[in-house]
């Protein structure tokens, strides 16, 4: 536990000592700005029944933010240790390979969470001004919180196996941010809050991880979607391991 | 004190796509040895080292430190080494002492043993005053001088250290071969190198690697002895070309002779020994029968490059 712990704070120390750590959290702090803006211009419109995180996770700023800052956390993990030479120091002590993957992924988890604190001061924020306390009633805030975790955790998973795939952080945010692209994009398939339609319809809903945010917002936890979340976390860091283990087969 | 090797490596091969980087290597290192692995780059030396820490699997062949074996028992093997890499990779964003406490943490050392373990080695390594310093900012020295107490932090069996002074200014390398000294005296010690004086410096011991094969292993003495086969004789002395060849013409333990002029008065006479034999006293005291004047006479020393020669031409003439 000890050297878990000693990992995870290294990561979370070089995120922070590196321009990265700050350029992903005015990126967060920014769009979740831009988003509080949107949704009080749209609030001011027309009225709304839906609970307010529902709304906020209907526009484009969890998406992009999630789609942007996931690969920029996840792309230092492994690539830029092996591109620095201390992944063979780290590698030649007594720590096993799936300890390191987990701290890694822990570190990236750690960090992708606290750039979301400001997300916190907004909803506060919004619940002074809408004077309505069953727009952000607990339920739904929390559903909120662990979609972003949920999600958020799939997401640095995959960045963290391509981050182990290469030694470039350019290459290890390109393939990851590809993959996030995908299967947002993927989930677009399933037309978001209505049931998909044609052949692949059930399968698309099942997969569709916008679909999943807007249960999640709305105060619903699907088991199937913890499910399909936490396998898939489980996958990718199952791949991870393998791939850093696989220095000992070639 | 424990009997089994502390390096044992048996049959050890070593193929990458299209290239064989380890040939059949087999040495064994004894416990509280200091021993220089020698060789031009290329040769095999980092690869040898990456599968005696773990990092590397080999093709084929045995590996083993302390008696475990470095692929199925890498944990144990970890345990029981230090290992700094080549080129001495560093956390550069961290202070000094944050990072020995962190790889001190890897290491499994906890509390208190793990403060004084790293008091212990910065006081050792010379890093006291530098403790609170962003490894970034210091000089190549210092920096080769924190890898070495990483690599000495969990007081391990073998300190494995690859290149340990490459890149550093003179008086750098000084004071770091003046460090492995010290750790000789304590540790085994198993450092790679291609600088043959470092070997004669720092090592009691000495295997050279060409190729992927080892071309020699023995004691720096040893090794200068039989290396010493061909080891010539140079003298500078006031006198003629006909005249020197006609004092030395029956010389005993020559085998051949080259003058040249050098300036009016003086020529430069090469002197090639028989069977190694050390020619400097007799051509002295012939130089002082002859009543000439002497303003050089010195033995060659041989460097890598002669050594290699020597040892390929060998192999090759076996072959």
């Amino acid at each position: 536990m000890m050297v878990f712990l000693a990992l995870v704070r290294r990561e979370l120390g070089g995120v922070f000592k590196s321009w990265v750590g700050y350029v992903v959290m005015a990126v967060v702090i920014w769009q979740v700005g831009w988003s509080l803006l949107d949704l009080i211009s749209r609030l001011s419109g027309t009225s709304v029944v839906v609970p307010l995180p529902q709304l906020f996770y209907q526009s484009l700023y969890f998406w992009m933010t999630l789609l942007t800052t996931a690969p920029l956390i996840t792309m230092r993990s492994f690539a830029s240790e092996r591109a620095s030479g201390t992944y063979e120091a780290l590698m030649t002590t007594p720590v096993g390979d799936v300890q390191v993957v987990l701290a890694k992924f822990a570190g990236a988890l750690a960090f992708y969470l606290l750039t979301w604190m400001p997300l916190v001061a907004v909803l506060a924020v919004l619940r002074q001004v809408a004077h309505e306390p069953a727009f952000l009633d607990p339920y739904t805030t929390s559903g909120a919180f662990l979609g972003i975790f949920l999600i958020g955790s799939l997401y640095l998973s995959m960045g963290c196996l391509a981050s182990a795939l290469t030694r470039s952080q350019m290459v290890a945010a390109i393939l990851s941010f590809m993959g996030g692209l995908g299967l947002w994009g993927i989930s677009l398939g399933s037309a978001g809050d209505r049931p998909a339609i044609g052949r692949w319809g059930p399968l698309l809903d099942h997969v569709s991880v916008v679909r999943q945010m807007t249960d999640f917002a709305a105060g619903v936890i699907d088991s199937r979607h913890v499910v399909f979340l936490v396998g898939g976390v489980v996958f990718f860091l199952f791949l991870t391991t393998r791939v850093v283990e696989s220095r000992r087969w070639k | 004190m424990d009997a089994t090797p502390i390096i044992e490596v048996i049959d050890l091969v070593k193929q990458y796509p299209g290239r064989t980087a380890l040939d059949r290597l087999n040495f064994v290192v004894g416990r509280g040895e200091v021993v220089g692995f020698l060789g031009p780059n290329g040769a095999g030396k980092s690869t040898t080292m990456r599968i005696l820490s773990g990092f590397l699997p080999a093709t084929r062949g045995t590996a083993r430190v302390a008696g475990f074996d470095v692929f199925h028992e890498a944990e144990e093997v970890r345990r029981r080494i230090g290992y700094m890499p080549e080129n001495n990779p560093l956390h550069l964003d961290m202070r000094v002492r944050e990072y020995l406490r962190f790889r001190a943490r890897l290491k499994g050392l906890g509390g208190r043993r793990r403060r004084q373990r790293v008091d212990a080695v910065l006081q050792q390594c010379g890093l006291t005053e530098v403790q609170n310093r962003i490894i970034g900012q210091l000089s190549k020295g210092y920096r080769q001088r924190v890898g070495l107490a990483d690599a000495l932090v969990h007081e391990p069996d073998l300190i494995i250290l690859d290149e340990p002074t490459i890149g550093l200014d003179p008086h750098q390398i000084r004071a770091v071969r003046a460090l492995i000294k010290e750790l000789g005296q304590k540790h085994t010690v198993f450092l790679s190198t291609h600088i043959l004086s470092e070997v004669e410096m720092t090592c009691s011991r000495v295997i050279i690697i060409h190729q992927g094969r080892i071309l020699a292993a023995d004691t720096t003495q040893n090794l200068e002895r039989d290396l010493a086969l061909d080891g010539q004789v140079v003298a500078e002395m006031a006198a003629s070309v006909d005249a020197v060849v006609e004092a030395f013409r029956d010389f005993p333990e020559l085998e051949a002779l080259d003058v040249a002029v050098v300036d009016d008065d003086f020529v430069r006479v090469s002197f090639t020994p028989r069977n190694g034999a050390d020619l400097r006293t007799p051509i002295y005291e012939q130089v002082v029968q002859q009543g000439w004047q002497l303003r050089e006479l010195t033995r060659s020393r041989h460097s890598l490059e002669d050594i290699f020669i020597h040892l390929t031409k060998n192999r090759k003439e076996e072959g």
